[in-house]
């Protein structure tokens, strides 16, 4: 819901739960608001929490039922994890947490994440003591929702790591995951108002009194209240107290719906208990007005409880709880009462909405099943978003698939009406919590909130596997039509399923920004998988810039003593002082200076340790992980000075740039620097401490290139920073009289090495054109004629060794080789770009760049240096995956070199660097249920520290071809295809690389269609979860790298490939999918807060001509470029507002820049456009495309579900696949 | 049985696929090594070790590299003997893998002056485990031939096992499986090809030995 809310992090909602429980819950209601949205969160989840409390008597546990009412908030759905914690430690935490815990299952969700980071609100004090716990409770759902968010609550999660610890324990238990699964299936039923319900939550009784003998001793009335108000959910009869997580359970419990599922399927007798329970507690619900959320939800659920016991009879009885429900989606009356408790929220009112119905389910019990209930929630309130077109984007899969199909309107519809509503709500309020956490947050506080609601459609799917029913399918199964689908593509952007866990693991998960698999739930086999059809694989993107990184300095860093695995959340502990690896299984001990926790200066709990507590830290590496002390950072730029390269005039924009962020160049007091230019001689640049002023020295002899004076070249940046300043003023008018045309990059590269061989460190070249001098010389190969060839495309490789050669002495020197391409002319870019990818660097290329002939490149250039400069930057890293035994990788893309069959050496790492690996299933993953990925990445920083991040992510094991289909991230699916495509037009043939391609689509869906759907076959079946696959293929046929038949430069092509290798997940699927905004009438309507600027969120227009009217302005995003495509027709006030000019005509042909106009239309168009450029690797350049100018060609080319003379329309497409399936 | 063409292409198979042979172990042991790098994880993350690491691997690729064309054309060398000699059936079974040598051969990528084996292609689990795969093919294939030559083509050619030092009772007779597995068992001791045989053998033991 409010995913930029709890953004804060998973561990941060762990830390809250245990002291602020309540206030947690309100951060769950509040999904969006920052500080006031958890308030109002509070409250309505503390009014429901109320009532439910009188009732008291429910065992938390059971509050499965309840789950139902977290369905409209879907966010809510993580409410499993606490559960889970609480069967762990659920005796240490519950008893205190408990008591808050009940009041405020409803706000759960949304408040939880904020809940966390300002601790208990005083909002809960509305719902009474039991409030705060709820709230909770919420929170920690919440958590799971939010993983992506993990960062930020850092502190927070060591406060509360009892709960985290717990989940994390229970995870790494085979048992909660199973259940978490099934839970997951049922949970989708549950989605489907008529399904599930009836069943019981048995299981979770079990699994508690299993797991958490612990959690025996403690039993707690209260539970019974919050469940009562929930919405029945839990019926458990167990007398164990449950812990606060449990609480927190109850309130996803909405997802209890599914959780009940569960139990039917698990225990009779708890489902016996359960009903029992839920009746009461729908009483109870009843009974207490004022509640008013809590009311409708728990008069909904308590409908649903009565039905529980005849499934039949259940499922008409959802049926009339959604319609219930609907109002309660409707949030509003809810909210209503949330502001009164906490009126100073409007905005968390929305957010608290969803989160108050998801948060009725809170009751749920602690064990593990009510984690999958909690993924029951997630499963509606996906769906409910997916109904309403968020403006904002949406993080789960389904809520882009639910607006698509009106066909799940059972679920969808009663949910969906509250959602639209609820969604701006959480949004405002995201943004205002943004605020709270750190800068960069606010913007992933909105994808937070969202990406809850993926996890949702995971977990449908995974449910509806599960189901035991006949119950619905799970979103992402729900089988799509896609040729008679006309608006395929959902209104908000698509965001990255959550896999099926519970919610404990679910918080604890590591962000999908950072680390995704193609399948989130992995098959059992590697025969399933092949029957699946689907690609398996990893995206990664380990340095990205984070906002909150747990920085762990220790003398010990905890590892697995045989498979080397640091300890991750996910590990289990099988008592205080051994834990079990969950990569390789082997017992190890934990050591002593583990059981210390710093943050809570407590002893004996290693659980709670913030290693345990996130999937993503950092470690500050001791000395063992050093056999020479850390390099420094040293900078070498060898910039080419030849004739070409002084007329395009790259050399003012670089001094200026350089002069500007000298001192904001990553690095300690060892920083170096050097410089070295080229034509056909090469220059030196001795900037010794002392000199007057800077000392050229020319080295003509190519073909034995030596360092004149090796020791003065690089330099320390401080001590001779007045030199390296007159350098630079200098260097832009030392060769405008140059004629040397020729250019020797090959033995500049080898001085460079020579140069940099000591000490290893960064290396950029600039480049202008073909080198024609010394070692590594390149002919043009392009045949100008064969650009738009259909048949072959010729010279995608190297065509000469010297510069991969170059790159392998570079790497094991430490050394990255950056390349610049500033050309006009083709400068055979497949070969130079060598020295690159092996050596880890990046790539910039720049068409046709001329300072003065082409602003907009320039301006690009700029940009691009500056963040190029002033990054991150890691020296001599080394990263390895890990994966879970019976799991192996192969094959990784990216730059870099494989040093062993899984260590990718890089000399530099940079934070948008992605990589991708693939993976097979060696061993029948039968014994597991869960399967571990763990990336750990080794450099120097640029302060000369070693560190190690480490970033972990669970995914649960799947034995059914439909939980497969259900768990596709069909964007991850995509990228590792495109990476797998370039490999492939590089080995054999671009025709082959288009083929399987298409052959990729053709397979996965008649494998979808002849082992999952018994539909006819006549018309194309995908499943919800592929729906976008076509499309996508669609697009990276028309992609410029995969394009024949149109016209594409060999420079450009090869370019787009080298991207597509090395650009993490987001920024590629903006390459490959552009997004398209109207813009002409931007309103506040869904607008998100982003650092105290409103950002509108316009709906996403599928790129076809037909969306193009001629009244209208569109703005495209394809990732490095924005155009602006302006109608004939267009309104003359939007003209003249945002463009600055009084009619259609007098706008001039090249414009990039908006003009900043103190109108509220301007305004808006350049908040949404800076939001859109922000935290891009590569800054994107603006055209303003007038209808019927020569430019507009550009920007039609990506209408990519539009006819080209070249290439198949969208619908085309499809009837051709469809064709290849019947053949 | 003279000493006829036919008997000195199998002689000289014998004696190239014995090279052959050890040309596919040392593959093998290429390959393996370049798998697994024996370092503890701490040393393979130091960055003295990446040098060598590299290093080695730049080296082993290289030799790798040099080995190719020898091993095709040795191989294609056979074909071409076995073509002249008439021997269909020896021919018959070669060129499968004289075919999927030209296949290796031609189908790299175009425009790059490497045959196969460049260290970032090579190092990619994938490629490395199919190239294990391929050589330990190989090393059957070779193995078996090494043994067809040495029994199954003396006997059908009669080069000097039985004809020229001790002429035994199918020396005329087109060798059968039965003669042939007779033959091979009860070598008469003392012939030139019982000792060719048993050298052969101890060569490929030391040899093994020394290897591993």
């Amino acid at each position: 819901m409010s995913a930029p809310a709890e953004s804060p992090h998973p561990a941060a909602s762990a830390r809250i739960p245990p002291k602020l429980g309540g206030a947690a819950a309100s951060g769950a209601a509040a999904p969006a608001g920052p500080g006031p949205a958890p308030h109002q969160q509070n409250g309505p989840a503390q009014n429901q929490m109320h009532v439910p409390s009188g009732y008291g008597l429910h065992p938390q546990n059971y509050i499965a039922p309840s789950g139902h009412y977290p369905q409209g908030p879907g966010k809510m759905t993580s409410l499993p994890l606490d559960s889970q914690c609480g069967d762990y430690y659920s005796g240490l935490y519950i008893v205190p947490t408990q008591n808050v815990v009940t009041p405020n299952t409803a706000n759960q969700q949304p408040g939880a994440q904020q809940m966390y980071g300002r601790g208990p609100p005083a909002p809960h004090i509305v719902g009474s003591t039991p409030g705060p716990f709820q709230g909770a409770a919420s929170s920690a759902s919440h958590l799971h929702t939010s993983a992506s968010q993990p960062y930020s609550p850092f502190v927070n999660h060591y406060s509360s790591p009892a709960m985290y610890s717990a989940n994390s324990s229970v995870a790494s238990q085979g048992f909660p995951s199973t259940c978490g699964h099934y839970a997951m299936s049922t949970v989708s039923n549950a989605a489907y108002p008529s399904v599930s319900y009836p069943s019981l939550p048995a299981g979770d009784p079990y699994g508690q009194q299993m797991f958490t003998s612990q959690n025996a001793p403690t039993v707690r009335p209260v539970r019974d209240n919050s469940f009562s108000g929930h919405s029945t959910a839990i019926s458990h009869s167990s007398p164990l107290p449950p812990p606060p997580s449990h609480q927190y359970h109850q309130q996803q419990s909405l997802s209890g719906c599914s959780t009940l599922s569960w139990s039917a399927s698990g225990l009779p007798s708890t489902q016996d208990n359960l009903l029992r329970n839920h009746g009461g507690s729908l009483a109870t619900a009843n009974s207490n007005p004022t509640n008013t959320v809590a009311d409708s939800l728990s008069c909904p659920v308590m409908q649903n409880v009565q039905p529980l016991k005849s499934s039949p009879v259940v499922s008409s009885v959802l049926s009339g709880a959604s319609s219930t429900r609907t109002p309660p989606a409707a949030n509003r009356p809810v909210e209503p009462v949330a502001s009164v408790t906490q009126p100073s929220e409007l905005l968390q009112q929305k957010g608290v909405d969803s989160s108050s119905t998801t948060s009725s389910a809170s009751p749920v019990p602690n064990s593990y099943d009510a984690l999958e209930g909690g993924s029951y929630p997630d499963m509606l309130s996906s769906s409910a978003s997916s109904p309403a077109p968020d403006p904002a984007p949406e993080p789960d899969p389904a809520p882009a698939s639910a607006p698509t199909a009106p066909q799940p309107s059972k679920m969808a519809k009663p949910f969906g009406y509250g959602y639209p509503t609820l969604q701006p709500g959480y949004q405002n309020a995201t943004a205002p919590l943004n605020s709270g956490v750190p800068p960069s947050s606010p913007v992933y506080s909105g994808f937070q909130q969202y990406a809850q609601y993926p996890g949702m459609n995971q977990l449908s799917s995974s449910l509806g596997g599960l189901s035991l029913q006949s119950s619905p399918q799970p979103e992402s199964l729900r089988p799509v039509n896609l040729t008679q689908e006309r608006n395929i593509l959902p209104m908000t952007p698509v965001w990255a399923p959550v896999p099926n866990l519970n919610l404990d693991l679910k918080k604890l998960n590591c962000s999908p920004d950072s680390f995704r698999c193609t399948l989130t739930n992995i098959p059992q086999t590697q025969a399933l998988l092949n029957k699946a059809k689907l690609p398996l694989g990893l995206l990664l993107h380990p340095f990205r810039d984070l906002t909150q990184l747990p920085v762990i300095t220790s003398n010990t860093i905890v590892r697995c003593r045989s498979c080397r695995t640091y300890i991750n959340p996910f590990v289990s502990f099988i008592d205080q002082r051994r834990w079990k690896c969950n990569l390789c299984y082997r017992v190890n001990d934990v050591p002593e200076e583990f059981m210390y926790n710093p943050l809570t200066r407590s002893y004996g709990e290693p659980h709670k340790r913030p290693e345990v507590q996130n999937s993503t830290v950092e470690f500050i590496a001791s000395s063992d992980y050093m056999l020479r002390p850390p390099q420094p950072a040293v900078y070498l730029f060898v910039l080419d000075v030849s004739h070409n390269a002084v007329e395009a005039g790259y050399l003012t924009i670089l001094c200026q740039s350089l002069l500007e962020n000298l001192d904001k160049l990553p690095g300690d007091s060892r920083t170096r620097i050097g410089f070295m230019t080229f034509d056909s001689t090469i220059h030196f640049y001795n900037l010794q401490e002392g000199l007057s002023q800077p000392q050229m020295l020319i080295v003509s002899d190519i073909d034995d290139v030596f360092l004149p004076t090796p020791d003065s070249l690089l330099v320390n940046l401080y001590e001779s920073k007045e030199l390296i300043k007159d350098l630079l003023n200098a260097l832009p008018n030392m060769f405008t009289n140059t004629r040397e045309t020729h250019s020797a990059l090959g033995p500049a590269l080898q001085a460079a090495f020579k140069l940099m061989s000591p000490t290893g460190g960064r290396v950029s070249v600039f480049q202008t054109q073909l080198p024609s001098l010394g070692a590594g010389l390149l002919q043009s190969r392009e045949d100008p004629n064969q650009r738009s060839s259909t048949k072959v495309v010729q010279h995608l490789g190297p065509a000469t060794d010297f510069y991969k050669k170059l790159a392998l002495d570079c790497s094991g020197q430490q050394t990255a080789v950056d390349l610049f391409l500033l050309s006009s002319q083709y400068s055979d870019l497949a070969s130079l770009a060598c020295m690159s990818k092996y050596s880890a660097g990046c790539i910039y290329y720049y068409p046709s760049f001329h300072y003065t002939h082409n602003p907009s490149q320039a301006e690009k250039l700029q940009k691009d240096l500056k963040r190029y400069l002033t990054r991150k930057i890691g020296f001599e890293a080394v990263m390895r995956i890990r994966c879970t035994k019976g799991l192996s990788m192969h094959t990784f893309h990216g730059n870099f070199f494989v040093r062993s069959t899984d260590l990718l050496s890089l000399a530099n790492i940079n934070p948008d660097a992605g990589f991708a690996v693939q993976l097979s299933i060696e061993e029948n993953l039968t014994d597991t249920s869960l399967v571990c990925f763990q990336t750990a990445l080794l450099y120097t920083s640029s302060k000369g520290e070693r560190r190690i991040r480490v970033h972990t992510l669970c995914l649960p094991v799947v034995s059914s071809l439909a939980d497969v289909y259900a768990g596709v991230d069909v964007q991850a699916a995509i990228c590792l295809l495109a990476n797998m495509a370039v490999d492939r037009s590089i080995s054999s043939s671009l025709s082959d690389a288009r083929d399987a391609l298409v052959n990729a689509v053709v397979d996965s869906l008649s494998a979808y269609g002849s082992t999952v759907s018994n539909l006819q076959h006549s018309a194309l079946i995908a499943p919800s979860s592929l729906k976008l696959f076509p499309l996508y293929v669609l697009a990276l046929l028309k992609q410029k790298a995969f394009r024949t038949g149109t016209s594409t430069r060999l420079d450009d092509r090869v370019y787009a490939m080298c991207q597509i290798k090395c650009q993490p997940l987001v920024h590629l699927m903006k390459m490959i999918h552009p997004n398209l905004y109207r813009i002409d009438r931007l309103t506040d309507e869904g607008a998100i807060h982003v650092n105290d600027r409103v950002v509108p969120q316009p709906p996403l227009q599928k790129l076809s001509a037909e969306k193009l009217t001629r009244e209208g302005a569109f703005l495209m995003d394809c990732g490095s470029v924005f155009y602006i495509w302006i109608g004939k027709s267009c309104d003359n006030n939007f003209i003249e507002d945002v463009l600055g000019y009084p009619n259609f005509a007098s706008v001039p042909q090249k414009m990039t820049h908006l003009p900043e106009l103190d109108t509220l239309s301007s305004e808006r168009a350049r908040s949404f456009i800076t939001w859109l450029r922000d935290n891009r690797p590569l800054s994107p350049v603006l055209h303003v495309v007038k209808d019927e100018s020569p430019a507009k060609t550009e920007f039609f080319q990506h209408l990519i579900e539009d006819r080209t003379e070249a290439a198949f329309s969208y619908y085309e497409f499809l009837l051709h696949i469809q064709q290849q399936i019947c053949k | 049985m003279a000493f006829t063409f036919a008997a000195f292409c199998y002689m000289l198979s014998l004696v190239l696929c014995a090279a052959l042979i050890f040309f596919a172990i040392w593959h093998i042991i290429a390959f393996d090594e370049l798998r697994t790098d024996f370092k503890s994880p701490i040393d393979q993350c130091n960055p003295v070790h990446a040098r060598e690491r590299l290093r080695n691997i730049e080296r082993i690729c290289f030799l790798l590299r040099k080995l190719v064309l020898p091993e095709y054309s040795i191989h294609s060398l056979f074909c071409i003997m076995f073509l002249c000699a008439q021997e269909w059936l020896t021919l018959g079974l070669n060129v499968p893998l004289l075919f999927y040598h030209f296949w290796r051969y031609f189908h790299c990528p175009a425009d790059s002056s490497e045959l196969a084996y460049d260290p970032p292609a090579v190092m990619n689990a994938d490629t490395l485990s199919y190239c294990q795969k391929e050589a330990w093919c190989k090393l059957a294939f070779y193995l078996l031939s090494f043994f067809y030559y040495l029994y199954w083509a003396p006997s059908t050619a009669r080069p000097f096992g039985p004809s020229l030092v001790a002429p035994s009772p199918h020396v005329s007779i087109r060798g059968t499986r039965t003669e042939t597995l007779h033959g091979s068992h009860a070598p008469r001791r003392g012939t030139l090809g019982h000792y060719m045989r048993v050298l052969t053998i101890l060569l490929m033991v030391c040899n093994l030995v020394l290897i591993r």
